[in-house]
């Protein structure tokens, strides 16, 4: 009787699971509100672009001297937050935290969208995007860059099957239970669900495969990010030459990767009504886990900055002199302490832990996190080792202009595009996986 | 160098001609000569009359037209493509800049922009004031690109468009470059830059065929830089850089033969005595990079 009875109780509550989790795999009004909005403001940057593309490079505030401005450092920073999918799916997972079922695939998704457009921030970059061919045809193994595309279009395909291989029971999940599908809705399940028709031989199949994805992901997440540091470490000027770049870039990679997935959270939860699902508890945990890194990251950014400072090399004493007291000094000491020492202390606070002090921290530090990038890639190009003389003016600083600024906005337009999209046409939660650890704790 | 012929170099001209005529054995014809002027093999047939030609140790000789048969080279982008990667056989270019002689006078700036269609905050050569602290006092500093043994900005292009030749130049291949700026960025001595818009003068240089070794015409969206005027070189001519310079400043030359020769008064001097007579440095030899350009230190006051 009794075992009877629980059984029922499981099937009514993942009856109410699969309920609310696929209940937001739709297309309201608020979602194609969102999305026009959306549009339209990526057309007017990319107006910009277009501009950019018949002008040149002119049209932003690059010049002779800074000639990497907020287009490179935007692309450290998409890298950077991409990292976060390998953090949580990867590592967490592996150890065996449970905890991170329900949010592991906002990290994917996370992960995804700025892997992804990574890749096309960096194309807004060049000079002379119609020879991006020329990159296969005349690829040089020695150059930093060519590992860099190498590692991120592994990256982003990795990323791909670690986001794709557990959506394959919920795609056909969903191709079962939601009724008044778009026809290509439909088709686009019936296409990516493979032929699932959850037999238990084909869970061990995708959990195989899964953990065979987990374990690769690791190096390549970690080279993405150390490749991407290279990009400066490999050269000789002062402020980039430093052999911790690689370790100082991923630690910084997982305080930015954290914050955004707590934001994230946060929308999902109030906007999806998923507080069974996302609950304190996943804040509170993502807080301790948020401190745990960003004290990592003090830890290099401690060895990246004192070292220099200690010694005061000819070169170095000007550019650390400009982060410290000079043009650069109130942005480098907002960002050093309103976006990572006062932010790290306040998390050690419980109440600070909770859903919504936490999301304002965290959109606090992903702010912080941009600029510290920016930190990274332009003050240092301002000290060269040889006087800025006979040129214009406008040469000794750097001002963004509003097409660079409005071609950067399109970029994170773009990846709030793919989020959306994304987290609207599949469940944002694993329900498979919710379902199996449902029946765990029950046993 | 072809009209200035002195006497010991007809001399030496009648002795070559008359070993050839002795052994009889080598054909001109058969050794791929470059013709100075295409013109004289093509018009004058008749036999007897003589031909001047460079041949392939740039040396200027003088044959029957009977023996020669003329080379055609169709100056086009291909030819000047692979003409510009290759580089001067035997030659290894170094440059000395005489910082005692620097007046400032920025002619050399000037005579380079005009060759390379640049704009005038665009520096293949930047005549910097720099402040000696030692001395408190300032002096004048010509910083062309140093044509590293060791280059940096060669090392981390992803596309093969910058590229050390194998007589010392690095150059930059305006047709292969994509603009991702990491030679810029990884270049200590900030010696490159960059077609952020439309070059200068771009319309009139629109039919001209592109020549690697000017790097000209200059092409948005791609870096340049100092080429140590391979063109000119190819010529047997001195830098516009050095030919301009009224004060004397620049030495230029070839490492192998250890000659350089300055630009003001073509006065011809060892390089090595030249060096180490009067403390010459290179910059920032502790980046490793070996640069190409040796300079002698400024006059003290």
């Amino acid at each position: 009787m009794a075992g009877i009875h629980k059984s029922e109780v499981t099937i009514s509550q993942s009856g109410k699971m699969e309920h609310d989790l696929l209940r937001t795999v739709n297309w309201n009004g608020r979602f194609k509100l969102w999305m026009g909005f959306l549009s339209l403001l990526l057309l007017v940057c990319l107006y910009f672009y277009y501009l950019q593309l018949r002008d040149g490079l002119s049209v932003t505030g690059m010049h002779d001297i800074v000639s990497w401005g907020i287009y490179i450092s935007n692309f450290v920073f998409f890298i950077a937050v991409s990292l976060i999918g390998m953090l949580i799916s990867s590592v967490l997972g592996m150890i065996g935290y449970k905890w991170i079922k329900p949010i592991s695939r906002i990290a994917e998704i996370i992960a995804v969208a700025f892997a992804l457009v990574a890749g096309l921030v960096i194309i807004t970059d060049m000079g002379r995007p119609d020879r991006l061919q020329h990159l296969v045809m005349y690829g040089r193994i020695q150059s930093p860059i060519v590992w860099d595309i190498t590692i991120v279009i592994t990256y982003v395909v990795l990323s791909l099957l670690l986001l794709y291989l557990p959506l394959i029971p919920d795609i056909a999940l969903c191709n079962k239970k939601l009724t008044g599908l778009p026809a290509f809705q439909r088709r686009l399940y019936k296409i990516l669900s493979l032929g699932w028709a959850d037999k238990p031989g084909q869970f061990k199949v995708i959990k195989r495969y899964f953990r065979i994805l987990l374990i690769m992901i690791i190096p390549v997440a970690l080279a993405i990010h150390t490749v991407t540091s290279w990009l400066f470490a490999m050269t000789l000027r002062p402020g980039w030459d430093s052999p911790i770049f690689g370790p100082y870039f991923v630690s910084g990679a997982f305080v930015a990767g954290c914050a955004a997935v707590i934001i994230a959270m946060y929308f999902f939860q109030k906007n999806y009504k998923l507080q069974e699902y996302i609950t304190n508890r996943h804040f509170d945990l993502m807080g301790k886990l948020l401190v745990l890194v960003s004290l990592v990251y003090v830890y290099f950014n401690i060895n990246e900055i004192i070292v220099p400072a200690y010694k005061f090399k000819p070169f170095e004493v000007e550019h650390i002199g400009n982060l410290f007291y000079g043009h650069d000094s109130a942005l480098f000491w907002m960002v050093q302490t309103g976006g990572l020492i006062i932010p790290f202390l306040l998390l050690m606070i419980p109440k600070m832990r909770k859903p919504l002090p936490i999301t304002i921290i965290s959109v606090v530090i992903l702010v912080a996190a941009w600029f510290k990038r920016y930190l990274i890639v332009v003050p240092t190009q301002l000290t060269p080792y040889y006087p800025i003389q006979n040129v214009p003016e406008r040469y000794h600083s750097y001002t963004p202009t509003i097409a660079e600024i409005a071609i950067t906005v399109a970029s994170f337009v773009l990846v709030l595009m793919i989020i959306t999209i994304l987290s609207k046409l599949f469940p944002i939660i694993p329900v498979w996986e919710m379902k199996e650890e449902n029946e765990n704790q029950k046993q | 160098m072809a009209e200035k012929s002195n006497a010991p170099r007809r001399k030496s001209r009648r002795e070559f001609l008359r070993k050839l005529g002795t052994t009889g054995a080598v054909s001109i014809a058969g050794t791929s000569l470059l013709f100075a002027g295409s013109k004289t093999g093509n018009s004058d047939k008749t036999p007897g009359s003589k031909v001047k030609m460079l041949d392939q140790n740039n040396r200027l000789v003088e044959a029957d037209v009977s023996q020669v048969s003329p080379v055609s080279v169709k100056i086009d982008a291909g030819y000047l493509n692979k003409k510009g990667r290759k580089g001067l056989p035997g030659r290894k270019f170094v440059m000395v800049v005489d910082l005692a002689r620097c007046r400032n006078a920025r002619k050399c700036m000037k005579a380079c922009q005009g060759a390379h269609q640049l704009r005038p905050e665009q520096h293949h050569i930047n005549v910097l004031e720099m402040y000696d602290e030692e001395n408190g006092a300032s002096y004048f500093m010509p910083k062309p690109c140093q044509h590293c043994d060791n280059p940096n900005c060669v090392t981390v292009c992803p596309v093969d468009a910058t590229f050390k030749r194998e007589d010392g130049i690095v150059l930059i291949d305006n047709e292969r470059c994509i603009g991702c700026r990491f030679c810029i960025a990884a270049c200590p001595y900030s010696a490159r830059t960059f077609n952020w818009a439309e070059p200068k003068d771009a319309e009139k240089y629109k039919d001209v065929p592109y020549d690697m070794e000017l790097n000209v015409p200059q092409k948005k969206g791609t870096v340049t830089k100092c080429a140590f005027s391979a063109d000119r070189l190819r010529e047997g001519k001195l830098p516009y850089c050095v030919s301009a310079c009224p004060n004397g400043v620049y030495y230029f030359g070839d490492e192998n033969e250890d000659l350089v020769t300055n630009g003001t008064t073509r006065e011809t001097v060892r390089l090595s005595k030249l060096l180490k007579q009067n403390a010459s440095y290179t910059l920032m030899p502790e980046l490793g990079t070996k640069p190409r350009v040796y300079y002698l230190p400024p006059r003290r006051s």
